[in-house]
């Protein structure tokens, strides 16, 4: 992309968006911004951004954003190189933040899920791990959320590339809850709910139509999960249900993933270390 | 640069860029033959199937959703019909209307994605939607608009526009009220003029004429155009149940390739998509929508893969009146789901997801557990078509520069929208570069 006629000062940074094992929703959420698109694309040059161009301009970067998480020997080698042409790395989702609901691998016996899917195994080259990016390379800023709420992206962009730092809340989903109006359903006995200990952002989507939480944003700054797992069985919730809440698309998020083991299942507790290398072959 | 006979040539396009989800494609010509062609996806698996596995019944719906950020929610409605088609549950009319007034929110915002931000730029001779919106700023925000619009109808319906999260087995975890639903009126009128625009400003595009001889696969909905059920039926006259089909439709893992490729009978490749279902269902489409593919040209049958994004702006003007009919006619089903109760057993659901159509099918235990899942997404269908397509493409453009070919072969794959991040996540991952 050119640079806009009449900018002749500071060129515009370059912004890239780097793509590794995910689903393309924390990328499209960039597309979704309609609004806000063609505005995003005259304050800075998108210099690399595959699901949206075929041009690119090469590094160095001065932000990139990463989705996915690190599932293959040859992307454990990819982020590391993004790394260094990288100014600030931002991680955004639950695949690069926590490795995605892909992570239940790391629960499971090396080698099992491949054999399940594939006729022939031996052909596949990827780890027995998916790793969030942080375990891998230094990481600048993580933005949390399967998927990331698009105002949150906006402000991480507009924080960085002020030079300040993003204001996202690292409290729980309850209080968006109370401040929409919505019904508790843990005291109102609506089911089981992750809100308590959930990282708030969503706006409380799931409250608001009368769902419990189910953890889309991971585990907040503090959390006592012990104590929520323990409220939520005395309440008649069966500990298998209360694990498999645990354990979906930040079930690689160090509390979530304890309180999943504590709860028996629905996976064995996790073979690897907490870098996640174990499982390179 | 000279392309007579004896110079051998090898196209390489690492990277398609402007499809969801990352693939290759990798051309050989000797001697004016094409001699070998393969698109190579490289996205690393996520065993779907696998960890599907031990999980809940109810759960397949918010797991699958995240197969794909572009179409979760044809992931979604696929789970639902496959797990209440193990319980035998029927859900009611409302609830039926609900989802697909929700999955057209879903096709609008892809298809407005895919024809403006993805597509369009490739006639137009530009790199990407910013380039496009420096020449013509109306049209990628009409694009947008539409876009926008598709979102909210999501969101309004589903709670938000990426993976919704008031999808359930069995209908919604609550009916949004009237009012809601009401207030997406005004913005689908705007948008099915919009979407007409599109379609006449599609139209002006040149397409390199390039004639395919597709075996079409799509729904077939009695009386109206498919989206969330129907039965698979083929161009040869197949009519089949979705398990008929599931059973049909044979995956092979093939070495060195980097996708299963689905054979019907395990003998012939076949097309799902906007082309297919537009052949199997023109004559049913609203009269706005068929006026305008009228006008544009379009015939019947369209097997232009160029023209898929014809066909695709007319889907849009399908999908906006669909989704304005059924606005107007909302009731809110009460209950907002119907109970389902598990029950060992196996189960399929078919739906046309916008890039085609979307195959789950499930083993499930008396307790709800899964034991066994099985999705077939439309790229992997696709897959040896849009191959036989690059085939075609390149025998047909000997005469472009490298880099037109090159530009042009990548054009061919944006034809059919594939989401390669859905096809890839069950499929062979490893890169193999000869």
């Amino acid at each position: 992309m050119t640079a806009p006629t009449g900018t002749t000062a500071r060129p515009r940074p370059l912004l890239a968006v780097w793509k590794f094992a995910s689903c393309d929703g924390c990328q499209l959420t960039l597309l979704d911004c309609e609004d806000d698109l063609l505005a995003l694309a005259a304050a800075v040059d998108i210099a690399h951004f595959t699901e949206m161009s075929r041009s690119t301009t090469a590094g160095p970067y001065d932000v990139s954003l990463v989705e996915g998480s690190i599932t293959t020997p040859v992307d454990a080698e990819r982020i590391v190189e993004i790394r260094a042409l990288s100014g600030v790395v931002v991680t955004i989702g639950a695949c690069a933040t926590a490795g995605g609901i892909q992570g239940l691998r790391n629960f499971a016996a090396s080698g099992a899920y491949a054999s399940t899917v594939y006729a022939h195994p031996e052909y596949i080259d990827a780890l027995d791990t998916s790793t969030p990016v942080s375990a891998h390379i230094e990481v600048d800023y993580e933005l949390h959320g399967c998927p990331i709420d698009r105002g949150q992206l906006l402000e991480v962009l507009t924080a960085t590339l002020a030079g300040r730092t993003p204001v996202i809340p690292g409290h729980p989903v309850c209080h968006e809850c109370k401040a929409r109006g919505a019904v508790c359903l843990v005291v109102a006995g609506g089911g089981t709910c992750l809100g308590p200990v959930t990282r708030a952002g969503c706006g409380a989507l799931c409250p608001a139509v009368g769902r419990g939480c189910f953890g889309c944003f991971g585990p907040a700054d503090t959390t006592n999960t012990v104590s929520l797992a323990s409220h939520l069985v005395t309440a008649g919730a069966a500990p298998i249900d209360v694990s498999r809440l645990f354990a979906t698309f930040n079930a690689g998020a160090p509390a979530f993933a304890d309180e999943a083991a504590a709860q028996g299942g629905p996976v064995p507790v996790p073979r690897t270390g907490p870098d996640g290398h174990e499982g390179e072959r | 640069m000279t392309h007579g006979s004896g110079v051998r040539r090898s196209l390489g396009v690492e990277g398609i860029s402007r499809v969801e989800g990352e693939g290759s494609l990798r051309v050989e010509v000797r001697d004016g033959t094409v001699t070998d062609v393969a698109l190579d996806i490289f996205e690393p698996p996520r065993f779907f199937e696998a960890l599907l596995v031990g999980r809940h019944f109810t759960e397949a719906p918010d797991i699958t959703a995240r197969i794909c950020g572009i179409c979760p929610v044809a992931y979604q409605m696929s789970a639902c019909a496959a797990m209440e088609n193990a319980c035998g549950v029927a859900v009611g009319h409302r609830v039926q209307s609900l989802r697909r007034l929700l999955y057209c929110g879903e096709w609008i915002q892809s298809h407005a994605l895919h024809i403006y931000l993805l597509h369009a730029p490739d006639f137009l001779g530009c790199a990407d939607a910013v380039e496009l919106a420096e020449r013509d700023r109306g049209a990628v925000e009409r694009g947008l608009d539409i876009k926008r619009t598709g979102n909210l109808v999501m969101s309004t319906i589903g709670g938000r526009a990426v993976h919704p999260v008031n999808v359930r087995v069995g209908g919604f975890y609550r009916a949004p009220d009237r009012d809601a639903v009401a207030a997406l009126r005004e913005p689908l009128a705007r948008a099915r003029d919009d979407a007409l625009a599109t379609v006449a400003w599609v139209s002006g595009f040149e397409f390199p004429d390039v004639v395919g001889d597709y075996r079409f696969v799509a729904l077939r909905d009695p009386g109206r155009y498919p989206i969330e059920g129907g039965r698979p039926a083929s161009s040869e006259g197949l009519d089949l149940s979705p398990a008929e089909f599931a059973d049909l439709a044979v995956e092979e893992h093939v070495a060195h390739s980097t996708a299963l490729h689905a054979r019907l009978a395990g003998r012939d490749p076949y097309l799902t998509g906007p082309l297919a279902r537009f052949a199997h269902n023109a004559g049913v489409l609203p009269p706005v929508a068929l006026e305008a593919a009228t006008a544009a040209g379009l015939g019947p049958v369209c097997s232009n893969p160029f023209q898929s994004i014809l066909v695709r702006s007319v889907e849009l003007v399908f999908a906006c009146d669909e989704a304005l009919a059924l606005v107007e006619a909302y009731e809110p089903p009460d209950p907002p789901a119907a109970e389902v109760m598990p029950r060992p057993g196996i189960g399929t659901g078919v739906t046309e997801a916008p890039r085609g159509l979307l195959l789950h099918q499930y083993e499930i235990d008396a307790d709800g557990t899964i034991v066994k899942a099985r999705i077939m997404p439309p790229t992997s269908q696709n897959q040896l078509t849009i191959e036989a397509d690059l085939r075609r493409v390149v025998e047909g453009g000997l005469g472009l520069d490298d880099a037109d070919l090159q530009w042009r072969c990548e054009q061919a794959v944006r034809n059919h929208d594939p989401c390669i991040s859905c096809a890839a996540h069950f499929l062979d991952v490893s890169v193999v570069t000869t």
